[in-house]
């Protein structure tokens, strides 16, 4: 069954409070293959101009897979998603996400659209420190794909 | 790190070859917590319909970031960073995993003074990101 249009446009109430912490930083950097000091020393990282250890570009994913959960969650949407599947994925980097942020994402449905029987999910992770601060606008599609396929 | 003043548009960038194995779709899942069966369970991967187990596209997306950042020298310098996903990398059971090949090309200069740099990702002579792009700005 389609996914409901009514949802575009939608956006849902921001996450609790996600602690950036060093160590983390370094395990994804290491997961990633990430050499730079700037993700495992403090003082190498100020050397560069961050006030602290930085985050390998592709960090934000910690934060808008684990916001995906919402629509997973939400019984009206009807999204199943063993039938999901990763279409693209940008990060627009307002700043670097850093050790000690506290960071806060809202999800915004910003598009459904049906082609040849799946359904394409635009969605749109807002991640601001708790005062608001933009950090990262984090773009993806999700890929429904048809029952019959 | 490298300045804006010694780039120029159709620059290359030295090119990357990554090995992935097993391992490293285990690492991943653990620092990404993305544990989706497929890419550490061949049993269910193969339910699924694929040719067993596939490394997670963020991984790829990941790991070809590197030839943006290590050229640039600063990784913070990345202001985006986007791919679309094409083709599964599978990953076999065994040391030598797989080899994806990763080159980049400076293509343009914005009106904001920052550079694009195109990114491809091959396995096998195949792409497996579509459209790969970065945006950086330097000093």
């Amino acid at each position: 069954m389609p996914l409901d249009q009514s949802y575009v446009g939608r956006s849902y109430p921001p996450s609790p409070p996600y602690e950036v912490g060093r160590e983390k930083i370094r395990e994804f950097a290491d997961a990633v293959g990430e050499p730079s000091p700037a993700h495992r020393d403090p003082e190498a990282a100020r050397a560069l101009g961050h006030p602290d250890v930085i985050a390998p570009p592709t960090f934000a994913v910690v934060l808008s897979l684990k916001i995906n959960d919402v629509l997973v969650g939400d019984p009206e949407l009807g999204l199943d998603y063993s039938r999901v599947v990763h279409g693209d994925q940008v990060f627009v980097h307002h700043r670097p996400i850093t050790a000690g942020d506290r960071l806060s994402v809202v999800l915004h449905v910003d598009g459904i659209t049906s082609r040849m029987g799946n359904d394409m999910l635009a969605l749109r992770a807002e991640i601001t420190t708790e005062d608001g601060e933009p950090v990262t606008t984090a773009k993806s599609t999700l890929v429904v794909r048809g029952e019959e396929s | 790190m490298i300045r804006a003043s010694d780039v120029s548009v159709g620059d290359a960038l030295p090119p990357l070859t990554l090995r992935i194995t097993r391992a490293d779709l285990v690492r991943y899942a653990g620092a990404s917590g993305d544990f989706n069966p497929i890419h550490w369970n061949e049993r269910f991967a193969r339910e699924v319909g694929l040719p067993g187990v596939i490394a997670h596209g963020m991984l790829t997306m990941g790991l070809a970031g590197r030839i943006v950042t290590e050229w640039a020298g600063d990784p913070g310098a990345v202001v985006e960073y986007g791919v679309r996903f094409g083709r599964p990398v599978p990953v076999p059971d065994d040391d030598e995993g797989a080899l994806v090949e990763v080159t980049g090309k400076v293509t343009k200069v914005l009106e904001d003074g920052t550079f694009k740099v195109n990114v491809t990702a091959s396995f096998e002579g195949k792409s497996v990101l579509g459209g790969a792009s970065a945006r950086v700005r330097l000093p």
